[in-house]
């Protein structure tokens, strides 16, 4: 199969369907709203199911319902519908249900704007909804990425029965670029003698619930959980480096923000600075390991977000005191272009200063 | 001499004793469920879903595939349910507080959609788990624990009529209002969630029966007056009858 020509979201949407999802439940809010117009229309035609919910918390209650039952189902909103998924999130976590949800965040707080932003990144990755728990966060940078990670998100949401979700900006739902479905070699088979589908030819009644009234039990519960979250960590770190190995200082960044940050960084390497990136691809599991690697000889990082600085706690905890770390970001939907990031790059490692009136 | 067996336990049920209080009524609503499903022979095709309130635990007792859901959206759980699987039976078991307060918008919508699932909707016009609160069902006057001076129209609004509210959307397909106050309405009650049930069978489109019903520990009466209360001041608000019926007959 060739190359296509397709915009972000659908990309997303076509993805999700090669990854064998037939159903989607999902309410309209920009800038996401081509992946619930392209569902529409594709789901039918592999013999899946579309149906618009009257709310974002309906459609996370019927993921609930349709994940119950063993079948690969997702839904996408962006950052208020997101909010307003939280809810359900938890319970599939609680629930132990398996799903997709994808969030192309926009602008906020509050009704914000539909620019493209990184702003739900606490929310994303530190369990937006109530209770102890993490869920794998998956953000692509490119268009092929975004197939890539979306087949992956469905397989990883079946081998640990949670909810994964995709991280993107209204920028990546939005742009073009050429992309390849590959085929999938083989489905790898999950077991789901959980679902509950009816008793018929499988014993006694199956029970789907988050409720333990007692004490111990929910304890116990929670352990598993943790146990689980531990192994994901372990198992579904995700990063890209670039130019690291012998990088003074080190940008972080990912989605987007990734892409401009590196073609800064390649403009710094001409003047002669050595600068890195790390690109966590997994945002949790936050990748630990290249700082790790890194941190012990780097003179510092900065990280480059859409947002007022939330990675960047992720980024401290990972050096771990070891370097300082910088930060520039742009918020409200404002995309921080090349020329910004260079200047800060220059600002930090060539101990020039700059002053940048709309930088933070 | 031998003995003629009357009356069995049904296998609609598991074993499991429930967590009622005495003179709740949803014991008896529970087992008339589960004696229709048994009767039809649909139990191993069947996955309710359970609510939040007295009858989140439901999904102890009822003997087929449950799903509990969070509160409200029983609806919206049985929607995706029944989207994948459309030849099973799903029910959800709801009160009034999960039905009519915060779940009422997936409710108007799932009858809107004409989802063809069956609503056991159980009212007893007050929050019974976290304490006896005020419900959108409680009556004029009704004292609870957030009316202490009892319901005030002027302040608090007055009752929803879930029944007759859903039988105006054209995807609603079979709707009545039944109540557990004595036998006679105890055996139509069952007529009714039958019917419930073949109408789902026939996909007609959402099918409800309200149930008036009990909650003695929070009206503070005992349970011989609370069957007294459900005929005397609850059916004068909430009228018995059917309020949709699009497959006919009785």
């Amino acid at each position: 199969m060739g190359k296509v020509l397709m915009k972000g979201n659908e990309v997303l949407a076509e993805a999700a369907v090669h990854a064998d999802c037939r159903y989607y439940f999902g309410y309209p809010i920009t800038p996401q709203s081509e992946l619930v117009a392209y569902m529409a229309r594709r789901l039918p035609e592999v013999g899946g199911l579309f149906l618009q919910a009257e709310s974002e918390i309906a459609a996370i209650n019927m993921v609930y319902g349709a994940a119950s039952t063993g079948v690969r189902v997702m839904t996408s909103s962006s950052s208020p519908g997101f909010s307003l998924k939280q809810e359900g999130i938890s319970y599939l976590v609680g629930s132990e249900l398996p799903a997709v949800i994808v969030n192309i965040v926009r602008g906020g707080p509050g009704l914000g704007n539909i620019q493209p932003a990184q702003s739900d990144y606490f929310q994303v990755t530190k369990g937006g909804g109530h209770g102890d728990y993490h869920i794998p966060v998956l953000a692509p940078s490119t268009l092929q990425e975004i197939v890539d990670l979306t087949m992956d998100a469905f397989d990883i949401a079946d081998k640990y029965r949670s909810p994964v979700i995709i991280m993107g900006d209204g920028m990546l739902g939005q742009m073009m670029e050429p992309v390849e479905f590959k085929e999938k070699v083989e489905s790898k088979q999950f077991d789901k003698s959980w679902a509950t589908t009816g008793t018929r030819g499988d014993g006694g009644p199956k029970i789907i619930t988050s409720l333990e009234l007692d004490a111990d039990s929910l304890e116990k519960r929670n352990t598993l959980l943790q146990k689980k979250f531990a192994e994901m960590k372990e198992q579904e770190v995700r990063y890209e480096t670039y130019c690291t190995e012998d990088a003074d200082y080190i940008i972080v960044a990912y989605g987007t923000v990734a892409r401009i940050a590196m073609n800064a960084i390649n403009k710094a390497r001409e003047t002669g600075l050595k600068i890195g990136l790390i690109r966590p691809i997994s945002l949790w599991p936050f990748p630990e390991k290249p700082f790790e690697e890194t941190r012990k000889r780097v003179k510092g990082y900065i990280s480059v977000e859409m947002s007022a600085g939330q990675m960047i706690e992720d980024v401290r905890l990972a050096v771990n005191g070891h370097a300082p770390v910088d930060f520039y970001g742009r918020t409200g939907g404002v995309v921080p272009t090349q020329e910004e990031i260079y200047e800060k790059i220059i600002t930090v490692a060539g101990g020039l200063k700059y002053e940048h009136e709309n930088g933070i | 001499m031998s003995m003629k067996t009357v009356f069995e336990r049904t296998t609609g049920l598991t074993e499991k004793p429930t967590h009622y209080c005495p003179g709740c009524t949803h014991g008896l609503i529970h087992r008339l469920v589960g004696e229709v499903l048994e009767e039809m022979d649909i139990l191993e095709d069947t996955i309710g879903v359970a609510a939040v309130g007295c009858s989140v635990l439901s999904y102890e007792y009822f003997n087929c595939d449950m799903t509990q859901a969070a509160h409200g959206r029983a609806p919206a759980v049985a929607t995706g349910i029944k989207r994948v699987l459309p030849n099973r039976f799903i029910f959800t078991y709801q009160g009034d507080g999960d039905l009519a307060s915060i779940g009422i918008s997936e409710i108007i919508h799932a009858a809107a959609r004409g989802e063809k699932i069956t609503v056991i909707f159980v009212n007893n016009a007050i929050y019974g788990m976290t304490g006896g609160q005020m419900a959108p069902t409680s009556l004029i006057g009704q004292k609870t624990a957030t009316t202490p001076d009892g319901r005030n129209a002027s302040v608090q609004g007055l009752p929803i009529r879930v029944s007759e509210m859903l039988a105006t959307l054209d995807g609603s397909a079979y709707i009545e209002r039944v109540s557990t106050h004595d036998v006679p309405h105890i055996l139509k009650a069952k007529k009714a969630i039958r019917k419930a049930f073949e109408t789902q069978k026939q996909g007609l489109g959402l099918s409800l029966v309200e149930v008036l019903s009990t909650c003695p520990t929070n009206w503070g009466l005992d349970p011989h007056e609370s069957l007294d209360w459900v005929r005397d001041a609850m059916i004068p608000v909430y009228p018995l009858g059917v309020y949709k019926n699009e497959a006919g007959g009785n």
